[in-house]
This record gives C-alpha cells, structure tokens and sequence, in this order.
C-alpha cells in the first residue's frame, strides 16, 4: 500500500518533468536539446501510466511489476539517445555526426542483443532479482557512456555551460541509480533500496530544469577548471 | 562479485560527478562582484568570505524573498557545503594538507550563497522600485 509520502514523490517527479519541458520552451531549447525533452515528456506520460497501473491493479501486482520494469527500460533506452545528441554537440564543430549515429546504433543493437539473451536464458524465471540486474547493467551502460563524454567534453576544450552542466547532471543521475542497483543486488532486502530510487530519480528533471532556466546558451565555463584541485578564480 | 564491483564504481562515480556538478554552479557566480548594498549586509570585504560565513549568508537568502527559481541552485551547493564540511574533519584527522583545499572550496560555496543573496537584493529592490512608480 503506498502512503502519502509516495504519492508526494509521485507529484513532484511529475511536476519535476513537465517543468523541464516549459522551462526549454521558454528559453529556447526545445529543438536544440530536443532528445532531452523527448525523454521528459516519455517519463511524465509513464508517471501517469504507472499511476493508473497502480490505481487498476494494484502495487503489488504482477502487472505493476512488469509495467514498472520494461518502462524504466524504455526510459533507459531513451536516455542513451540523450547521451548521442550531447555527444552529437560536443562534436558538432567536427563533422562527425554520421559516425557517431552509427556507434550509437551499433551500441543500442548490442545493448538489446545482450538483453534479449539475458532474457532467453532467463525465461524460465524471469524473477524481480533478474530485472534489478538488468536495470542494473542498463544504468551502468549508461554511467560508462556518459563517463566517456565526459573526457570528450575535457579533450575538446568544451566552454558551453549548459551541455556540461547536462552532461554533469547526467553523469550524477547515472552513477545513483547504477550504485542504488547494484546494492539492491548485493542486499535484496535492505529497505534503503527501495526509498533511494524515487528520490535519485527526481534528480535529472531538477537539475535540468535549473540549467534551463538559469544558464543561457550563451554562458561559457571552462571544462577544466573543474577538475583542477585548485580553486575556481575569484 | 560484479555488483559489488559495480556498486564500487559507480559510487565513486557519483561522488566525482556531484563534485564537478557543484563546482560547475560555482564556476558560474566565481567573477561576480558583489554591490555595495550586499557588501554591507553581509560585511563581505574584497570578496573574503570562509567556508564558516555560510550558515550566515545562508539565513540572510532566506530572509530575502525568492528570485528567479535560484532555491534549487541554493540547496545542491548546500549538500556539497556538508559533504565539504566532513571532508575537512576527516583531511583534519588523516591528510592535513587537503585541509586547505576543502576550506577554500567551501569558501567558494559561500561566495556562491552571496551572489545569490545580491541577485535576490537587487531584484526586490527593483520590484519595489516599479511598485512605488506605479503608485506614483
């Protein structure tokens, strides 16, 4: 049975999300970091899906179960496109947007591949620990990728404050959910586990609405000053 | 033995994300000066402020009425203020060289606080401003 404090994080992820959507609405940024919004506008609509879910069958329902799994697999996927449009931004200036489409989709294709076999081998019992270690890999995916940007952002010399606050934000919101799994994995029973997810999860929606809304475009950082142990100049 | 591995790697992660995250917000407020007015309320001279200024500022934002959304920004570089303040204690006990470091960066999270303590100033008095002309 969910209490009020769920249904409060339930409210908040879905203002959380929609609100990313207004704020790049009205600062401009809907088609220029159109996957971003893509993926919101995907996790706000399964929000509602998952409430319905609940309100039909009920939280502890296989359905719920199932519903909750492939959704926030779906989510996951989406979230890899994002990760190919901000690598798309770093290298815009490079021309090489039609090899990093085909690494992408070669790296989708396998992802899927490895999933689906995952799934085949596991078929017989497809069990709640078996989807928490899929999730698990599917975020850590993801982690390794936005690792990877990363490094991009630091070699190409990237100044454009907004995609690396987005790229950062990412990184922070990959990294939880991946730590949160795999404790999950490692302790199938401990009740922190089950508290972590909704909060790590409105984490994306608010530190992209607050790069939206309070970085313009046009602001520039330095990508290395951050990772130098010295302080930032004043 | 792989979740454990990946639990390992990922919360380390986390820690190095959230870190650049919350210097990235910095970053954004490091060249701003602040006015006269902010000067004085908060008794900031030649942008001298230590980390342990911030619980002050910190109270002083807060008197002031919200401007443009900055609450969000105000609250991470709190977490990261914390996660600086047990840096400090634990370079204190075991590498006292850091300590330096980690006193430096939570001065910058003070600085941070009041940037957005003079935006919410200076913002308000606008708004007064345009109020007593509309009276007028």
């Amino acid at each position: 049975m969910l209490g009020p404090a769920d249904y409060t994080m339930w409210l908040l992820g879905f203002i959380l999300e929609v609100s990313v959507i207004v704020c790049s609405l009205f600062r401009r940024g809907l088609l220029r970091y159109f996957t971003l919004n893509l993926y919101m506008l995907a996790a706000a609509s399964i929000t509602v899906g998952q409430f319905v879910v609940i309100h039909r069958f009920g939280f502890s329902s296989t359905e719920y179960f199932y519903f909750y799994y492939y959704s926030d697999t779906l989510l996951t996927i989406l979230l890899y496109f994002c990760v190919i449009q901000l690598y798309q931004q770093v290298f815009e200036e490079m021309g090489v947007s039609n090899q990093i489409r085909g690494a992408s989709l070669l790296l989708l294709s396998g992802t899927a591949w490895v999933s689906f076999m995952m799934v085949r081998q596991n078929q017989t019992h497809l069990t709640g620990r078996f989807v928490v270690e899929l999730s698990q890999n599917l975020y850590f995916v993801g982690l390794i990728l936005t690792y990877v940007l990363w490094g991009a952002v630091m070699k190409m010399r990237e100044t454009r404050s907004r995609l690396i606050q987005f790229v950062l934000a990412l990184g922070v919101y990959f990294s939880a959910y991946s730590a949160t799994y795999a404790l999950r994995n490692l302790f199938p029973h401990l009740e922190l586990t089950k508290i972590l997810p909704p909060l790590v999860g409105t984490w994306l929606p608010l530190a992209w609405t607050y790069t939206f809304w309070k970085v313009p475009e046009e602001a520039r950082l330095a990508a290395a000053s951050l990772v130098t142990p010295s302080t930032l100049t004043r | 033995m792989i979740a454990a591995a990946i639990f390992v790697f990922a919360s380390l992660a986390l820690l190095q994300f959230f870190f650049w995250y919350c210097r990235a917000l910095i970053a954004a407020t490091s060249r701003v000066e602040l006015s006269d007015a902010t000067r004085e309320v908060t008794g900031i001279e030649n942008r001298h402020v230590s980390g342990d200024d911030f619980e002050k500022l910190s109270q002083l934002v807060h008197l002031c009425p919200e401007a443009g959304g900055d609450a969000m920004g105000l609250r991470f570089i709190g977490m990261y203020h914390s996660f600086l303040g047990l840096l400090r204690i634990g370079f204190h006990a075991f590498a006292p060289n850091a300590e330096g470091w980690a006193e430096r960066e939570r001065a910058s999270c003070s600085y941070f606080t009041a940037v957005t303590l003079d935006a919410r100033i200076a913002r308000n008095r606008l708004l007064l401003e345009e109020q007593g002309s509309n009276q007028g």
